[in-house]
């Protein structure tokens, strides 16, 4: 073996078929980014048709049912299509590069797993164009979801979409777990690891353990509309509260799934761009196990009006309340990194100190939605609706702002352009607490939230109008990044290894962007802070851990992209009832999975020779 | 270390272990069974939340005949310990044995899930449909999740041996032996679960 | 920026004062609603605190330690602080336990079960698409939309839904339960002073989520006392015999008026002296009249999703439905 492996051809494409067929990490970090941010596009449409349906009282733009579908839609793309994603993107073009390894352990699972989001979220918004929306909310909670009181596909859309994009996001999971553990670099300890890489360790681990909950969830719901099983519904012995259950057992580790590498991402700018040391890693790395531990036991807090009784209530609340410990630690944490330091004001560092007080503001409306018997007033209502947008968009969205801004040209060798960003965050800082700071008081008010219209004299008229002026801001903010991208995309390739100078980890080690092996020479780390450990010691580069040899990679692969699209048809199939193209699909996939077990992958070899010219276009 | 660094008939004690590669795909494969386990446990939960809501159907008193299950059972743990022969036999750099046991494995497979599909059949015939009521929907998913967790192994372990026949043992085929064991194994303990917490307890708290 | 944006809603909500004293949940008008505001403002002094904290510190720093041009001296490299950290992590905690007692003693204490107490109100709420229906389970009478309440005792509710999810809120009164289809919930709320207090649906129930609002009316006990006798009494039935004819044909099936009729909708036993129309035509916005015929010849048009037939369906003609509109704009209780 060892000698034909070398002389082994492995096809190379380019073009289209170099990116359908890609397994590097950060050409699929590429490729989320890609999809992730025109899903945000999609849902930030949505979100903008919602305040202006709800600019002004008894407002008549779209009516109720197309209102519930927009809610619904806007959640749920952006949380799963979105936001996910755009992680998963930074998470794949920095954490190999972080560890010191050449690529993600699981290569093939990687591109399978992008291209299985892909592909559900793909189905899931094809529903618009099948005129059979989900209209259940981003909960779809039973019976309204189930098939007596929702007959249309609408809700079957957002069942198989899920479905099928759950499965790369667990894959993701696995992976990402397995690459920390088993591909860093010759010295790199759990305890010297980036906060970055940290944080993505714990959410990995988080969603390998909350997503088969939302698959379980999933499979009954589509049993219960598609094969008239009976888990929800109450006729026949089902228990609708059992999906609420469910989905929230996995829907509240998903909120730290979103947020915890929002807090890695800050971490790292902070730290950068103060020229200090992170504050107190050790009760970081500590507080963001906790965080991760707790939140598999407060789904509840969502039902606390479900009517549990008070001693689940009780229960919960505490607990709840228990999380904001080590988030404040977080916080306190950055702060005091902050402290002393040097702080270099970059879009970058705005958006991650913009996000330390926007997230505190969050924060402390949750450790009050925490307080049970006061939930009972503020459930359902826009204080919720502003809260989640406080964390998720004041926190997660913040984070992904800064983390591209910070990352780019690690991703593309091309830094974005400065006065583009800081209009960005100007715009998209002032809207979005324009937007959502007013929420707080109109659901304090009486103003329940996915109401479609609200009646004029209630006292909602003034805020609301604000609320909407805010989203058509965070528009304006979004549409300069996006300019901002096509911009830079004109200008030349510079940026050098260490473009912000000031880069404490391994990936400003290696030229922006990467090349395809990520490390011509494995890097030997020696403490936490591997590469500022070194430049302070007036080194110019690693010291590598491994002499200069031949580098083996995988080969690229069309499966992963038969075997969505195999789940893909096999989704049609299932909710119109064609059993054929239902098993036909599961047989392209299924299929797939065998030829790629049967044919063993050798890879190719990238020599010494070629590794120079190998920084890849 | 890369997999071409090993030739066959020199292979280390764990062939299964011997490359970067074959240690990630078992820590994978460890992390995949959490998941498993949480989706098991979820289906559990289910099931247990609406066992006793029978509609019009039979109950599980009426329905479980613990013999069947149990002779079940009984061949689901023996073949968990045919495919621990079978990785023995790995270790020892075995093949024909390796082999082997694994065939056995596959057959005593296939005896759980004609025995399944019996009981089934039966089942239905008796009134309890997937549709009958909350306890035979959910009852009927966790089984069959699990019945098609078998099929799957079965399946695997299938071309897994076929793989072995035409690749020999090498540090590329040993780990796809030794990781179907361990799926193998889930799925037994799985298994106990089941007859525990559904079979044994609707007979018994029924 | 980030402080002067607080301070402009500040100002937005001072001009709105706490919002409407029939409605707001920061304005309360009964001792349920009013725990609950006292723990919100509770938990908003401690987390106000926390905000200004963070706040202070935050552009302290900003301001402190920004970067001057051409500095590039390497600020000093801090591991941490064991001491700070401490403090950090005992000071939430405490503040933590001075929020947590009180919210305990509430949950239990909210939970209290006037189910048995002779001295409640039984009321049994069900909630439909989109509308809900109050059942005095200890006087046998049943009305729709509107629901009347004495001012000197507890009233004890029974929570269920009949078809999806729905959640019963009247906010100025006290928080929400919700409605569940196939099991029931409790909660008691008090109504000590006389009014019309706004309730709302706040569960996501379809595309007429929006609409579905009732109203609660408290009334003094003697008030309350002779609109049950009013309820009871025999019905008033249009006086045209063809007319009434008609109603029983066409309304009766699905609506009830006094001891006439069915239980599928809304009782109209006195729905003409009720604030609204299905629940969300104002009756001082537009005559009584109007509305009521409004709704009858398309309530699809007011509530999407409703399952009263229009009046094409029902094959009443205009004059019928006018006649109909009359007699139920009329037919008010008097207590």
């Amino acid at each position: 073996m060892a000698s034909h492996a070398h002389g082994h051809k492995v096809k190379r494409y380019s073009g289209l078929m170099d990116w359908l067929t890609t397994v590097d990490h950060k050409k699929i970090g590429i490729l989320y980014l890609m999809a992730g941010g025109f899903f945000f596009l999609v849902g930030g449409l949505e979100a903008v048709l919602i305040r202006i349906q709800l600019m002004y009282p008894d407002s008549n733009i779209v009516n109720g049912q197309t209102f519930n579908e927009l809610i619904t839609m806007h959640g749920t793309t952006m949380i799963f299509l979105a936001a996910m994603p755009m992680l998963f993107a930074l998470m794949n073009a920095i954490i190999p590069l972080q560890i010191g390894a050449r690529d993600v352990a699981f290569p093939f699972l990687n591109s399978l797993g992008f291209w299985t989001f892909f592909f559900g979220g793909v189905l899931l918004n094809l529903s618009w164009f099948a005129g059979a929306v989900p209209d259940a909310g981003w909960t779809s909670y039973v019976p309204l979801a189930g098939p007596d009181f929702s007959t249309g596909k609408g809700v079957d859309y957002y069942v198989i979409g899920l479905q099928i994009a759950g499965i790369g996001t667990l894959l993701g999971g696995i992976n990402f777990m397995a690459t920390i553990i088993n591909m860093r670099a010759p010295g790199l300890t759990f305890m010297r690891l980036p906060m970055f890489t940290w944080a993505i360790f714990i959410t990995s681990a988080m969603i390998v353990f909350a997503f088969p909950a939302l698959t379980v969830g999933l499979v009954a719901l589509m049993f219960d509309r598609l094969f008239f099983a009976n888990f929800f519904d109450v006729a026949n012995g089902g228990n609708g509260v059992l999906w609420e259950h469910i989905f929230w057992v996995f829907g509240h580790p998903e909120v730290y799934i979103l947020i915890l590498p929002a807090f890695g991402i800050i971490s790292e700018i902070v730290s950068t761009f103060s020229r200090k040391r992170l504050f107190g890693y050790s009760s970081m790395v500590f507080a963001t196990v906790l965080i991760a531990f707790l939140g598999f036991m407060v789904w509840a807090h969502h039902m606390f009006t479900t009517g549990l009784g008070p001693v689940a209530n009780g229960l919960f609340s505490i607990a709840t309340m228990l999380i904001a410990v080590p988030t404040g630690i977080k916080i306190f944490n950055w702060l005091f990194t902050l402290w002393g330091g040097s702080i270099r004001f970059t879009t970058a560092s705005m958006f991650a100190i913009g996000f330390i007080p926007t997230f505190v503001m969050g924060g402390v409306t949750g450790v009050m939605l925490a307080s049970a018997p006061a939930d009972y007033q503020y459930h359902d209502t826009y204080f919720v609706v502003a809260h989640f947008h406080y964390v998720i968009v004041g926190g997660l969205i913040f984070g992904i702002f800064a983390g591209l801004h910070y990352w780019w040209p690690k991703m593309f060798g091309r830094l974005l352009n400065e006065t583009l960003g800081k209009i960005t965050f100007w715009t998209f800082f002032i809207g979005f607490h324009m937007t959502f700071l007013v929420q707080h008081f109109l659901g304090l008010l009486g103003m329940p939230r996915r109401v479609y219209t609200y009646l004029g004299g209630q006292g909602y008229d003034d805020m609301n109008f604000i609320s909407t002026i805010g989203a058509f801001l965070m528009g304006i903010g979004t549409i300069a990044f996006v300019i901002n991208v096509f911009v830079t995309w004109a200008k030349p390739r510079n940026a050098s290894n260490d473009p912000w100078e000031d880069g404490r980890s391994l990936e400003w080690t290696i030229s922006s962007p990467a090349p395809e092996y990520n490390f011509q020479q494995t890097p030997l780390v020696r403490g936490y802070d591997a590469w500022w450990k070194e430049k302070m010691e007036g080194k110019k580069a690693m010291t590598p851990a491994e002499p200069i040899g031949s580098i083996h990679m995988p080969s690229p692969s069309i499966l992963p992209l038969f075997m969505s699209i195999g789940l893909f048809v096999a989704g049609f199939g299932f909710m119109y009832d064609h059993l054929i193209i239902a098993v036909g699909g599961l047989v392209i996939t299924l299929g797939c999975m065998v030829i790629r077990s049967l044919f063993d992958d050798h890879g190719f070899h990238i020599e010494p020779e070629d590794q120079e010219k190998g920084v890849q276009a | 270390m890369s997999a071409h660094d090993h030739v066959e008939g020199q292979l280390p004690h764990e062939p299964e272990k011997a490359t970067l590669e074959a240690r990630n795909k078992i820590l994978g494969f460890w992390l995949f069974l959490g998941a498993e386990t949480v989706l098991f446990g979820t289906l559990f939960s289910a099931f247990l939340a609406l066992r006793h809501n029978i509609g019009d159907g039979p109950s599980a008193n009426e329905l479980f005949q613990l013999p069947l299950v149990f002779a079940a059972t009984m061949i689901l743990l023996t073949s968990s310990l045919t495919s621990v022969f079978a990785v023995q036999a790995l270790h020892n750099h075995n093949k024909k044995s390796m082999l082997g046991w694994l065939i056995v494995t596959i057959v005593l497979g296939l005896a759980f899930i004609g025995l399944e599909i019996y009981e089934f059949l039966h089942y239905i015939h008796e009134g309890h449909k997937f549709t009958t009521s909350a306890f035979s929907s959910s009852f009927y998913t966790l089984v069959g999740f699990h019945g098609a967790h078998v099929a799957f192994g079965i399946v695997w372990i299938a071309l897994v041996i076929g793989q072995v026949l035409k690749k020999g043992l090498t540090v590329v085929t040993a780990p796809k032996v030794y990781i179907s064991a361990i799926y193998w194994h889930f799925i037994d303990v799985v298994w106990v679960f089941i007859f525990t917490v559904v079979y044994l307890m609707g007979k018994v708290a029924g | 920026m980030k402080r002067l944006l607080p301070l402009l809603t500040g100002l937005v909500l001072l001009l709105s004062a706490c919002g409407r004293e029939d409605l707001s949940a920061l304005n309360p008008q009964g001792p349920v609603a009013q725990k609950q505001y006292d723990l919100m403002k509770l938990s908003i002094g401690i987390m106000g605190l926390v905000v200004v904290v963070v706040f202070i510190i935050c552009i302290y720093v900003l301001i402190r330690f920004r970067r001057r041009k051409g500095d590039n001296t390497i600020p000093k490299q801090v591991e941490g602080n064991h001491t700070l950290e401490i403090i950090w992590t005992v000071i939430p905690l405490v503040l933590l336990l001075i929020l947590g007692v009180p919210t305990i003693k509430d949950v239990f204490g909210l939970a209290k079960d006037y189910s048995k107490d002779k001295n409640a109100v039984q009321v049994k709420v069900t909630a439909h698409q989109y509308w809900w229906e109050f059942e005095y389970t200890d006087y046998g009478i049943t009305t729709g939309q509107e629901l009347i309440v004495p001012t000197d005792k507890v009233i004890s509710f029974e929570l269920a839904a009949a078809d999806v999810k729905h959640s019963f809120w009247i906010p100025a009164i006290g928080g929400k339960m919700d409605t569940n289809p196939g099991s029931t919930n409790r909660m008691y709320l008090e109504f000590p002073k006389e009014g019309v207090f706004r309730g709302k649906c706040a569960e996501l129930c379809g595309p007429s989520h929006a609409l579905m609002d009732f109203k609660a009316k408290a009334v003094s006990p003697e008030s309350f006392d002779r609109w049950v006798a009013a309820m009871k009494a025999p019905a008033v039935m249009p006086a045209d015999a063809e007319l009434a004819e008609k109603f029983t044909s066409q309304c009766l099936s699905c609506h009830a008026v006094g001891e006439n009729g069915g239980n599928s909708a809304p009782n109209l036993t006195g729905v003409g002296g009720r604030q609204t129309v299905g629940g969300i035509l104002y009756n001082d916005e537009a005559p009584t009249e109007q509305n009521l015929h409004d709704w009858i010849t398309n309530p699809e048009a007011v509530k999407a999703g409703a399952m009263m037939p229009s009046s094409e369906d029902t094959g009443l003609t205009d004059e019928e439905v006018s006649s109909i509109s009359k007699y139920l704009a009329d037919y008010k209780l008097d207590y």
